[in-house]
């Protein structure tokens, strides 16, 4: 008599949670929905996140003998890690999306279910332990961000947006897709325990180091890191602020969690070869990040070129190829996600006569008509240049310090020095927020949510330096997990 | 006991207690300018009643850190917070508590706008800047020294003159550009090392000749900038002449301190074979920055550019004296520094009271105010003698420690540097003889007014300290010659463990 076991399925129960919570929220917005109506799923959406969060945390954890699902979906303190950071980054971005979709009427109830598939296909990706799990969580999540970028269907720009974001991304996820064939190919087996005791180092065959080439071109399309950054200005500008709010933090930190944990954990044997091409594209998103924001004047392109920058520091620490490294990636993520979800709510309070306005230029005077919040973005923008004692500081602080404890002594000079060609385009903000005379200043009122998100982020970004201890542990044992199995 | 108290920590924390009072008076414009004006004064006179107490407890004879308070902070026995001070840094905390309530003082009819925010940012910038004379971690000393850099951004760009935007920006960005290649070299230390503590960092062979090399830059590359030293001292007339009058008078009396206390603090005991190898090349650029920068100080129309280039070439003296590597020199060096932020602070508030009455800058557009102006005409008199280094100045003292010290390693550099003496004596006295005397035949500054006695209260206690100084300085270098002596002891051990002998230099 034949017997089926079920696979092990507790570990998976954060993303088995949302899938359902997904599904029954989309029955939800199909069956009430009526015009300008969406902050029910909307608030449902951020209740599942923050629930699955809580699952993560509980379930998500190591587990004794093979990964769920067969092997194919590994947990640990590293999943847990970011998973956290990934649904509080989407639940956040989802919550300063109800007021302005309903200021934009662009209300629909798809957005929060697209985003909660999204972060699904995130959480997925970032315990995918074999080649096909790791494609069907990139894809899972892109479809669905590709629909979000054009959320707003008749708008050009969005349309844009979402069309080159469709077409490059569908051109990064055939590579990823030819990559994992070539490699699949090479070695036998997509499992990452077995490409780990395939891959030493040793007489690597040339197909196998195309196929690494191809990935990590794939995945950089993902972290928008140079030189596939091209489609990131025009979707940051395109697609609705709090989209790009989205953008900018969920997927950077599952996608840069994904390159974190492909390089070190199957193909930690081949560093040699691929710490040179991450070492590269590191130096040239810091470089270009930095240098093509000076001529930006639109606030949401800027973060594009700033996004692109900081995706060159997170990979200075995947380039050290190091525990140290590890943890330095982790922190930057954190604190990465609390600079930039900071710095889209002051972007998202931006209004002159009720209308949104996304330029650098309308920040002029902001430091009289808005003290608090020009202290906010103060804080932000010195934190993002890397002024000490701001968190910016330490997350630079770490992946150096990564750097340099791998013998990367060229890449930490140059990122370093990088970073003071970026300091210059955040203080410039600075200067129109405290220098500048106000021609019109923006609308009085800021809602309540943007202000406790403002004033929360601005605190941590401040004080990040009095107890760095409960970010920088749970990192270092993050960072451990990834090289103990 | 005083003594068991956590003095230091209270000099530096203490202004941040009163910038969140300011931060949180609320009501009426004018109530608000008043109330954070009276705070910030109290509050700055406070702490430096409790530096003080610091000086009170220094045991003169003790060579090592005292009053050392030690806390985990980010990697238990790695990096910690700790602070304390010895004879190099105990001073340069005083000149912090010392200038900070004058700044505030000088500021309080010239500043009308923001006065809330520029009260907080001087108090923040205090705690900096002790923070960072303080500091035994040097991840700690460089968080204290970068995030200076703030609230200076803020008082150039905001309560600065026309051209603050650039000047702000040239600030931020060079000092910046510095300081991130020290980064780098904390970072190369701190994975040697295994620590950053500062006084674990001064064993000696600790790193390696090369390495020291490699380090040595990089922390030059900051401190230079900093300094400033030729060619990276361009930055400093902009942000000088933009800046408000206490903002030149913080950012000459002790932000220019922060580069030669970094050389005395790291690069001289922490890489000692890379100091004595690159002397030469410190001697070199001093001397071009006394030379050079004396001429261009000679030429200048504006009363502030002229002192701030003035400030370019006396901290050519502090560099030349500190890496003479002699007990006088850097003694005369530590000296120097003092006496130069009393006396160019001092100046700065100088060209501040006539800026305030008329509006201008431009030495054409004074001239004869010693009739109307008879006690400030003696004030900036005695402030531009110190300047000169005159016998009885405190100037006269560390110039002429530094000269000596000089004479000791080269014949030639002591000659170079005396001429910076001579033109300093040159452009000092032509500026006054154009701005004091002659006839007072411009009609605005017919009916200008001596000095009030709130401005008379700020120049008080710089008058006392310059002559104190200058008569009578031993109680300053009794204090610090334990510390200099170690210093130097440490050096000529390192040098000889390596085979270097010295005497042939």
């Amino acid at each position: 008599m034949m017997t089926t076991t079920l696979p092990v399925m507790m570990p998976a129960m954060a993303e088995i949670f949302l899938a359902a919570a997904g599904m029954a929220l989309l029955m939800y917005g199909v069956f009430t929905q009526r015009d300008g109506q969406s902050e029910g799923t909307a608030w449902g959406t951020i209740v599942a996140m923050l629930v699955a969060a809580g699952l993560v945390i509980i379930y998500g954890g190591p587990v004794a003998g093979e990964p769920a699902f067969y092997g194919q979906f590994a947990t640990g303190h590293f999943t847990q890690f970011a998973k956290v950071l990934i649904l509080v980054g989407a639940a956040v971005a989802v919550w300063m999306s109800v007021r302005y979709m309903r200021a934009e009427s662009s209300n629909r109830f798809e957005f929060p279910v697209l985003v909660l598939f999204a972060t699904i296909g995130m959480l997925v990706m970032v315990s995918a332990n074999d080649l096909i799990a790791l494609y069907m969580g990139i894809e899972l999540q892109s479809l669905s961000l590709y629909v979000i970028a054009s959320i707003r269907r008749d708008s050009l720009r969005a349309t844009e947006a979402g069309l080159k974001y469709f077409v490059l991304g569908a051109v990064s996820s055939g590579m990823l897709l030819y990559a994992c064939s070539l490699i699949y190919g090479f070695s036998g087996t997509t499992q990452f325990a077995g490409l780990a005791t395939v891959l030493t180092g040793e007489a690597t065959p040339l197909g196998l180091i195309v196929g690494l080439v191809f990935l990590i071109s794939g995945l950089a399309f993902k972290i928008s890191a140079v030189p596939f950054h091209m489609w990131t200005p025009d979707v940051y500008e395109g697609a609705p602020t709090p989209v790009t709010a989205l953008f900018a933090v969920a997927p950077k930190i599952a996608a840069v969690c994904l390159i974190l944990r492909t390089m070190m954990g199957p193909f930690g044997g081949l560093i040699a070869d691929w710490q040179q091409v991450i070492t590269l594209i590191s130096i040239a998103s810091m470089v270009l990040g930095a240098i093509a924001a000076i001529q930006q004047t639109n606030l949401k392109r800027l973060m594009a070129y700033s996004s692109i920058g900081h995706m060159g520091f997170a990979l200075v620490g995947v380039a050290a190829g190091n525990q140290a490294g590890a943890q330095a990636v982790l922190i930057y993520m954190a604190i990465y996600l609390f600079m930039n979800v900071g710095t889209f709510a002051v972007i998202l309070s931006m209004r002159k006569e009720g209308r949104y306005v996304e330029n650098i230029a309308d920040l002029a005077g902001l430091n009289k008509s808005h003290p608090l919040m020009a202290l906010a973005m103060l804080i932000f923008m010195f934190s993002m240049a890397g002024i000490p004692p701001l968190a910016g500081f330490f997350s630079k602080w770490y992946v150096f310090f990564a750097a340099i404890e791998a013998g990367l002594f060229g890449l930490a000079v140059i990122g370093v020095l990088a970073s003071v060609v970026g300091a210059f385009y955040y203080i410039r903000i600075i200067k129109v927020m405290y220098f500048d005379e106000a021609e019109a200043p923006l609308d009085s009122k800021i809602s309540r949510e943007m202000r406790i998100i403002m004033g929360f982020t601005a605190v941590v970004s401040l004080l990040f330096f009095i107890l760095p201890a409960p970010v920088v542990d749970q990192a270092a044992a993050a960072a451990q997990t990834l090289f103990t199995n | 006991m005083i003594a068991d108290w956590p003095l230091l920590s209270l000099v530096t924390f203490l202004p941040l207690v009163g910038a969140a009072l300011i931060l949180l008076t609320r009501g009426d414009a004018d109530v608000v300018a008043r109330n954070a004006r009276y705070v910030a004064l109290w509050t700055s006179l406070v702490t430096f009643a409790v530096s003080l107490l610091v000086w009170g407890n220094f045991d003169n004879r003790e060579a090592g850190f005292q009053m050392v308070e030690q806390v985990d902070w980010i990697a238990s026995g790695q990096i910690g917070y700790k602070v304390g001070v010895d004879g190099i840094s105990v001073f340069f905390v005083l000149l912090s508590t010392l200038l900070t309530p004058i700044c505030i003082l000088s500021a309080w009819d010239a500043i009308k706008v923001r006065v809330k925010e520029y009260m907080i940012a001087f108090l923040v910038l205090e705690t900096l800047m002790v923070g960072m004379f303080c500091a035994l971690d040097i991840l700690v000393f460089y968080i204290f020294f970068e995030a200076v850099l703030i609230p200076m951004f803020l008082i150039i760009g905001i309560w600065g003159g026309p051209r603050r935007v650039y000047a702000a920006f040239k600030f931020f960005l060079y000092t910046l550009a510095g300081s991130v290649l020290m980064l780098v070299a904390i970072l190369t230390m701190y994975f040697q090392a295994g620590t950053t503590d500062i006084p674990t960092l001064m064993q000696i062979g600790l790193f390696g000749a090369d390495l020291q090399t490699w380090l040595w830059l990089a922390f030059f590359a900051s401190f230079a900038v900093k300094v400033p030293m030729w060619p990276v001292h361009t930055w400093l007339p902009d942000a000088h002449v933009e800046a408000p009058t206490a903002g030149s008078v913080i950012l000459a009396g002790v932000l220019l301190k922060m580069g030669g206390y970094g050389f005395l603090r790291f690069s001289i005991p922490m890489f000692p074979l890379a100091s004595a190898e690159f002397a030469p090349l410190v001697f070199a650029l001093s001397v071009v920055a006394i030379i050079y920068t004396s001429l261009v100080a000679l030429a200048q129309s504006d009363m502030k550019k002229m002192i701030a280039y003035s400030s370019v070439a006396h901290m050519g003296f502090v560099t030349i004296g500190a890496f003479t590597l002699t007990e006088q020199g850097i003694q005369g060096s530590i000296f120097q520094m003092l006496s130069h932020g009393v006396v160019s602070g001092a100046l700065f508030l100088c060209v501040g009271v006539i800026y305030d009455r008329i509006h201008s800058r431009e030495i054409s557009d004074y001239g004869g105010l010693v009739s109307r102006m008879p006690r400030y005409a003696l004030f900036f008199m005695l402030f531009m003698m110190a300047s000169v280094g005159l016998p009885g100045t405190s100037g006269f003292v560390g110039e002429f420690l530094i000269l000596m010290a000089a004479f000791e390693v080269s014949t030639w550099l002591a000659v170079l540097a005396t001429t910076g003496v001579v033109l300093g004596a040159t452009y000092m006295l032509w500026l006054y003889r154009r701005v004091i005397f002659g006839v007072l035949e411009k009609d605005n500054l017919k009916a200008i007014l001596d000095l009030s006695p709130r401005e008379i209260a700020i120049f008080a206690p710089l008058i006392v300290l310059v002559l104190w100084m200058g008569i009578y300085p031993a109680p300053f270098l009794d204090a610090m010659a334990a510390s200099v002596e170690q210093l130097i002891a440490n050096y000529q051990t390192a040098l000889a463990d390596a085979g270097v002998t010295v005497a042939e230099r």
